[in-house]
């Protein structure tokens, strides 16, 4: 209650509600993800259920448009399964590795950050050498290149088994190198503060102060880089999926849903491509727009450009 | 200075050799150089004469060696698909990529340019707004989304533009060119459009805040203030010194877009490096992969070792920063 309280009277608040885009990016996000979350409820239809589906379907237009049947809203995809039920379990998938990913990488980068800045020397300096030089390379071509490896380590059907872990491993891995400078930074400000030195004289664990008093003090900057990283971690999928390197078809993701619509837009069939590429891009710019807003009020001094 | 040099040089060695190690551990672990060499249907005693003539028994160390040194010499291993070596494979595929590129740079630099500088220069105008805001679209919307709006309207819907491979090509010294015929030409728009789309945003915001910046100067203000013409003002003062990082930024960014066709000649069906490797991938042909990343990540560092190095020459903060 009190820290309700506390929220209430917050310049976060006071300035979401002053922000129309804040609002609406926010909004259109929450109703995003509770679809997704209720998705098995919501859903027309349960397209991993191969017993509700039949092949017949397939390429059924939505149903304004002529050929298309009130059974099916947004058509059906090409093994005939509802688009807009597929989609919703599509972004499903979607949102999970994107959050597990980013889950993954700030747990990575956090511990690396707060190690490297706080025990600073020999080992600070070999982090952070890593993490530059993976910084230097893109986060989706080290994601590309790593996908493409582990695909030949477990074998193709090994590898669509298991591609939801894998995914969030991989993306996690070619991102948390921001977390790590982020956080790093940021020890580096508060670590020869008082409240620190204080912690130190009265005779605290070494680990204490740097999990207890110092890791709570960089959190902000953590906070505003997640919501891009959440964005970029969803286009990695997408991309990944795309390339077919993601999660298969059987269990689609949006990304490996525009891969199998693309092949049959020369026929004229665009809706299996379009819906799945429309909710993809509303999904990323609401979840950037929002990181924008967050940026701009939490740490006015990174906004440039 | 010369300090500075060697020490950015020997660290691109070290990452190359972390690279090759990557590479090396791919093409022995995962990968099976016998197969690559002498396809199914060889009986395993044969095989396992195959292996020691290879020293595919050697220690580990003696292997990894063998591989640098090969690697050093070009040699990167055969391709299990093609039956050719490695790098012959992807030197034939080089030149769609490069072209790609080419055009994907000059479309870069020829739209990036002006509109950073106009949204700079008058930042209220509607015709800024939208540069700006359909910047922020194009940050969202993924490349291949982009690259498949354009075929739909261009390719299907329009028919006006190609879609899919290089169409006519000449062949020049032993290079494969789409450049000198109107086919090729009209075969390189729509994936070398779509591939800038991928850093379009990217240079606009970074032009514009460049700009921004160098207008806030105490020299701008005092060429306003010596009364100089508007003109002259904005394109030879301020923009010759917004350049200078955009040429930087540009130049890290070329190496970077090797990697990212990928995207759009998966799409396009281009028949470059990039299409390469996602069939490598699929064929399992693990030699040509690791050609490939080895290759990628040889071009990285040596631009990324250039640009530094030319950075020290030109500005001493990065020189004495790296010394610690």
């Amino acid at each position: 209650m009190k820290a309700w309280n506390r929220f209430k009277k917050s310049y976060l608040l006071y300035s979401f509600k002053r922000d129309p885009i804040a609002i609406s990016s926010f909004s259109v996000l929450m109703v995003l993800v509770l679809i997704s979350i209720l998705a098995p409820v919501i859903a027309p239809y349960n397209t991993y259920d191969t017993a509700t589906f039949d092949i017949m379907d397939a390429e059924t237009p939505p149903s304004w448009m002529e050929g298309g049947s009130e059974m099916f809203m947004l058509g059906t995809d090409i093994q005939g399964r509802d688009l807009l039920s597929t989609m919703i379990y599509g972004l499903r998938v979607s949102l999970l590795i994107g959050v597990g990913a980013v889950l993954f990488q700030s747990f990575v980068g956090i511990l690396v950050g707060l190690v490297s800045g706080f025990f600073g020397g020999k080992l600070d300096s070999f982090l952070m050498r890593l993490a530059d030089i993976q910084f230097s390379i893109p986060y989706l071509i080290v994601a590309i290149f790593a996908s493409a490896i582990f695909k030949l380590a477990f074998g193709i059907g090994r590898y669509e088994d298991l591609a939801e872990p894998l995914l969030i491993i991989i993306i996690g891995l070619s991102q948390w190198p921001h977390y790590a400078r982020t956080v790093r930074a940021s020890v580096l400000g508060e670590k020869n503060k008082e409240y620190v030195e204080a912690a130190r004289v009265i005779g605290i664990d070494r680990r204490q102060i740097m999990f207890r008093h110092i890791l709570p003090n960089t959190l902000t900057p953590v906070l505003v880089i997640s919501t891009i990283q959440v964005a970029n971690a969803i286009m990695s999928e997408a991309a990944l999926s795309f390339l077919g390197l993601g999660m298969p078809i059987t269990k689609p993701s949006l990304g490996s849903l525009i891969r199998a619509g693309f092949e049959y837009i020369f026929s004229g069939s665009w809706w299996i491509t379009f819906f799945p590429g429309i909710l993809l891009v509303i999904v990323i710019l609401v979840i950037l727009l929002l990181g924008d807003w967050l940026r701009d009020v939490l740490n006015p001094k990174l906004y440039k450009g | 200075m010369f300090a500075f040099i060697v020490r950015r040089i020997i660290q691109a060695i070290l990452v190359m050799l972390v690279i090759g190690m990557v590479g090396f551990v791919i093409q022995h672990q995962i990968g099976d150089p016998v197969r690559d060499l002498v396809g199914e249907r060889v009986t395993p005693a044969e095989r396992a004469v195959i292996r020691d003539q290879l020293g595919l028994n050697d220690p580990f160390y003696i292997q990894y060696f063998r591989f640098i040194k090969n690697a050093c010499r070009g040699d990167l291993g055969l391709s299990f698909f093609y039956k050719k070596p490695a790098l012959e494979v992807i030197v034939s595929k080089a030149p769609a990529t490069i072209e790609l590129v080419i055009v994907t740079a000059l479309i870069l630099i020829v739209i990036s340019i002006p509109a950073g500088i106009f949204s700079a220069i008058h930042p209220k105008s509607w015709l800024s707004r939208i540069i700006m805001a359909s910047s922020t679209l194009g940050v969202a919307m993924p490349v291949f989304l982009t690259a498949i709006a354009l075929i739909y309207f261009f390719g299907v819907e329009l028919n006006w533009l190609p879609s899919y491979g290089r169409g006519e090509t000449v062949k020049i010294w032993g290079w494969e060119s789409g450049f000198f015929t109107i086919d090729g030409l009209r075969h390189l728009i729509l994936p070398s459009v779509s591939l800038s789309t991928i850093m379009l945003p990217l240079f606009i915001r970074l032009v514009r805040a460049e700009m921004m910046e160098v207008l806030e100067t105490e020299y701008i203000k005092f060429a306003w203030a010596k009364g100089l013409h508007r003109q002259r003002v904005w394109y030879l003062h301020a923009f010759k010194n917004t350049l200078l990082p955009v040429i930087t930024v540009f130049g890290v960014q070329l190496g970077i877009l090797f990697a990212f066709t990928i995207l759009t000649e998966t799409v396009f069906q281009w028949q470059g490096m990039g299409f390469m490797f996602l069939e490598a991938v699929e064929r399992s042909d693990t030699s040509l992969l690791v050609a490939y990343l080895v290759l990628v990540g040889v071009i990285f560092v040596v631009v990324n070792t250039a640009v530094d190095i030319v950075y020290g020459f030109v500005n001493p903060m990065v020189r004495i920063a790296g010394t610690k």
